[in-house]
């Protein structure tokens, strides 16, 4: 949460490059994308499943993320160790990550070698094994990873915190590695029902981009995922977020030096993407708010009022469930939480009296134009997007005519949806109020106390 | 290295961190022709022409990094290096931005201890590329250093100073350094000490700036669609209105660390460890068995020992790692993990069991063969963006590696044996003699 632009941007940064695409699907119901990019002689391979966090249920809350990690821990065919060993062998990187909408796993290899990781990928779709003994260390190192990302870092113990608040009854309530709780009391078995309940051809989504033919490609998923059998899909529910009908606060203490303060109010995603307008400007408004180094929250508050040492503005319009425009803000030394959060709201009327200038408009769409050349400079990114817009239910031509769509966007919609969405009966506050390093070291260095954990 | 997309990112920029600066592969089979002069001003260029993309990476970078401070001024050459575009020409630190802003340019800072640099990406046609370039040559030649923005930029740096003081990963980077290098200029932190910074004046900076942003200090790198006459033309226009100063001096040389073993208190659920040695410099001959061989100890992520040992078998942490940051002057070898508080003394056992290991058998042949195939197999993958192939100029130049070094890379690699990697690694690690940090835990020892 440092950077909430970076979200932003993640977004903005999509765009239409003119190479081809080729979009399939299997008679399994497993989709295929191909972008066919030649500037080197390499490609990346993803498979996405649309399985995230927001598919789980209290209890076992990380199950998704957890199930990524035992991923790379054998079938009958490939002992544990081996996926990564194969892969590196051959020369490749790979990884995993997992998201509130979906898990994805690549492998990034000279242009020959992606049979390989078709072969690997499409045996782990199918013939996972998750022994409890190795369950049993890999659900450690999961509760490694959340200390190390979410409760050793304060800010990110915010995050988490407002999102359970913003959010009453949708998912996107749960962190995405899962409450502690629910990591200490899962077992074996809830990674083996999340894995039959989500893997499986026609819940997943193949992308190759690089230097591939794409007839070439088909035909190897054919080859090698095309024989799996698709499996039955539980039925989704929407479990749609109640109307806020009011501000809502929280105080998050953690050990910390500094103050921070963030801002979440709900806002729409794109659904309809030719139709659709309010997303388009709320990504607009976040450039206008954020989107460089004197942009108006920059500019107001680090520079000229010096009320804040940051401050960010961040929206992503490209998801499965509801959205939230934010703002994150730390204060300068001598100034509250409370100041900077005035400060901010001043800046929010300031916008739905008066709107923005055209220049304004027109800065941020040159970024925009000028990202969606930069962008081409990396195969993953753009394999990545297009993974993001399938799994959100978009179209690659969402994609492909994103830069066009924001183009089209006036200083009038930018200034309606400011008025429409960034409204107090949709907002929820976190303050972090930082306590001491030294307070609670006290209390842990009592001898012989030993964490449950 | 699982890293969850959109929330979290770090792990995988670590781990690829580490490659990149060990790797510096480049070149081999796939030809890059790099075009290397000088300008009239002695700034040298490294440039590699490519039309594909309709836009232009430049670098330019000095030797004034952070082990240029002066005594008890440090953190003088961050903020140095943060005000060059906070106000230029006459021009304000809102003016800049927009501007920049306004063609779709992106202007960035990097700035560790030996280096400090300014990159620019802006679209390769005529009217945005002249504006973009413009505004880079007025940042790097004529920076106002404004005395309310050196006030403002001073108080930010200190906050985020601060604000690093809760982070123990942060603290056990920085107090790693500290018992590493003692009393040589690497073993303070490239952002300062906040009661050094808030002395500092305008003066300072001004003074800092003319004595190491000069032509014959800089190296300047081109990247994309231009031509050679074009890039001969932006290099020597950047370089002429450089301050004009003597060569920076060589820095004294870092003396091996005594053993020594610091536990910092800290609130936090993990302890984060680090121990290791004062490593080699860029032009060590053993670079290449050590990079290699570091592969295999805990470079080659699930590929290695380390992760393993302390991760695949303990479950003791989500991260372990070991690697070499060859730098001007000899660079860390450190090892890391991070583990909760009661399991802290194990896992740094079996961590230091790992090394020792290691330094006393060295890899096995098959180990060290897969080290090889995963590291010449995927050299494509390291210059396969202009970004890396920008980032690999900026460092060749920099640290002065032959022009062939990338055409020799691969074979470099594939000629490390098992008796080069042992000998390389007992002549630069003595396990006994590691500085060790850890962060967390209540008590101080």
């Amino acid at each position: 949460m440092r950077s909430l632009w970076a979200i932003g941007l993640a977004v903005l940064l999509t765009g239409g490059a003119q190479a081809t695409l080729t979009d399939v699907t299997l008679e399994n119901g497993m989709r295929v994308i191909v972008k066919e990019d030649r500037r080197a002689p390499v490609m990346v391979s993803q498979v996405w499943y649309r399985a995230g966090s927001i598919d789980e249920f209290n209890g076992t809350t990380g199950v998704a993320h957890v199930l990524e990690h035992m991923m790379f821990k054998g079938t009958k065919a490939v002992p544990p160790g081996e996926f990564s060993k194969r892969i590196a062998a051959a020369g490749g990187r790979e990884n995993a990550f997992t998201s509130r909408d979906y898990t994805a796993y690549f492998q990034q290899m000279q242009k020959d070698r992606l049979e390989l990781s078709m072969q690997l990928e499409a045996d782990r779709m199918a013939h996972l094994v998750i022994s409890d003994e190795l369950f049993a260390k890999e659900i450690q190192v999961v509760m490694e990873e959340r200390r190390l990302r979410t409760d050793d870092q304060a800010q990110s113990v915010v995050y988490e915190r407002l999102m359970a608040t913003a959010y009453q009854t949708h998912p996107y309530r749960r962190p995405i590695i899962g409450w502690m709780d629910d990591l200490q009391n899962m077992t074996a078995q809830d990674a083996r029902d999340w894995y039959a309940r989500w893997y499986g051809p026609n819940n997943a989504t193949l992308v190759v981009a690089g230097d591939v033919q794409a007839d070439a490609v088909v035909a190897l998923a054919k080859q090698y995922f095309g024989a799996l059998p698709a499996r039955a899909l539980p039925e989704r529910k929407p479990q749609a977020e109640p109307e806020q009908i009011g501000t809502k606060r929280i105080v998050v203490k953690a050990p910390a030096q500094l103050p921070y303060l963030l801002m979440a109010w709900h806002a729409p995603t794109l659904r309809d993407w030719a139709r659709d307008s309010e997303p388009y400007a709320l990504q607009i408004l976040a450039g206008v708010l954020s989107g460089n180094d004197s942009a108006r929250l920059q500019k107001r508050l680090v520079k000229t009022q010096q009320i804040a040492v940051n401050a960010s503005a961040g929206y992503d319009a490209v998801t499965r469930g509801p959205g939230m425009f934010m703002i994150d803000a730390t204060p300068a030394q001598g100034k509250s939480v409370a100041e900077l959060e005035k400060a901010i709201r001043t800046e929010i009327a300031r916008v739905q009296r008066e709107g923005i200038s055209e220049a304004e408009l027109t800065r941020v769409k040159a970024q925009v134009i000028a990202a969606d050349v930069y962008q081409r400079d990396s195969l993953f990114y753009q394999a990545m997007q297009l993974g993001d817009y399938v799994i959100a239910g978009l179209p690659p031509e969402a994609l492909e005519r994103r830069v066009e769509k924001l183009r089209a966007v006036t200083v009038a919609e930018v200034q309606a949806a400011a008025k429409k969405w960034l409204q107090d009966e949709r907002l929820s506050v976190a303050e972090l109020d930082p306590q001491p390093l030294q307070a609670k070291l006290r209390a842990a260095a009592v001898p012989g106390v030993r964490h449950a954990n | 290295m699982r890293i969850e997309a959109k929330e979290m990112r770090g792990m995988m920029i670590r781990m690829v961190f580490a490659c990149l600066l060990l790797g510096l592969p480049l070149a081999a089979q796939a030809a890059l022709a790099i075009q290397h002069w000088q300008t009239p001003q002695g700034a040298r260029v490294y440039f590699v022409e490519s039309h594909e993309l309709p836009m232009l990476d430049v670098a330019v970078d000095f030797r004034a990094g952070s082990a240029r401070d002066p005594a008890g001024k440090s953190g003088l050459a961050r903020l140095t290096h943060g005000l060059l575009d906070q106000g230029a020409g006459g021009l304000s630190d809102t003016a800049i931005a927009h501007r920049l802003a306004d063609v779709g340019a992106v202007l960035s800072g990097r700035l560790d201890r030996d280096r400090a640099g300014v990159t620019l990406r802006t679209l390769s046609s005529a009217a945005e590329k002249d504006k973009a370039l413009d505004l880079l040559a007025l940042v790097l030649q004529r920076p106002d250093f404004p005395q309310a923005v050196v006030k403002r930029e001073t108080q930010r740096l200190i906050a985020s100073i601060r604000e690093d003081e809760a982070d123990p990963g942060a603290v056990a980077g920085k107090a790693f350094y500290r018992a590493l290098y003692g009393s040589h200029p690497y073993a303070n932190d490239e952002s300062g000490d906040p009661a050094a910074l808030a002395r500092l004046a305008r003066g300072d900076l001004q003074a800092f700036y003319r004595r190491h942003y000069s032509a014959s200090n800089a190296v300047i790198s081109l990247m994309g669609d231009i031509s050679r006459a074009e890039a001969e033309a932006i290099a020597t226009r950047l370089a002429s209105g450089l301050p004009r100063a003597a060569p920076v001096p060589a820095l004294p040389k870092p003396v091996p660390a005594a053993v020594s073993d610091a536990r910092i208190a800290h609130p936090s659920t993990q302890s984060h460890v680090r121990f290791g040695v004062v490593g080699v410099a860029r032009n060590d001959p053993d670079f290449f068995p050590l990079f290699v061989g570091n592969y295999v100890l805990g470079g080659g992520g699930f590929d290695s020992r380390l992760m393993r040992e302390v991760r695949d078998k303990r479950g003791y942490a989500y991260s372990a790692y070991s690697y070499f940051m060859p730098m001007r002057e000899a660079g860390p070898f450190q090892l890391g993990l991070q583990t909760k508080l009661e399991q802290t003394d194990d896992a740094l056992n079996v961590a230091r069991d790992t090394l020792r290991q290691f330094i006393a058998e060295g890899p096995t042949e098959a180990e060290l063969t897969q080290a090889k195939s995963n590291l010449s197999g995927g050299f494509p993958l390291r210059i396969d963006s202009n970004r890396k192939i920008l980032d690999y100029l900026a460092m060749i130049g920099f640290y002065n590696l032959p022009l062939d070094y990338l055409d020799t890379w691969v074979d470099q690699v594939n000629a490390v044996d098992v008796a080069a990697v042992k000998q390389a690694f007992a002549r630069t690690i003595n396990p006994d003699a590691l500085v060790t940090v850890v962060v967390g835990a209540g008590r101080a020892r």
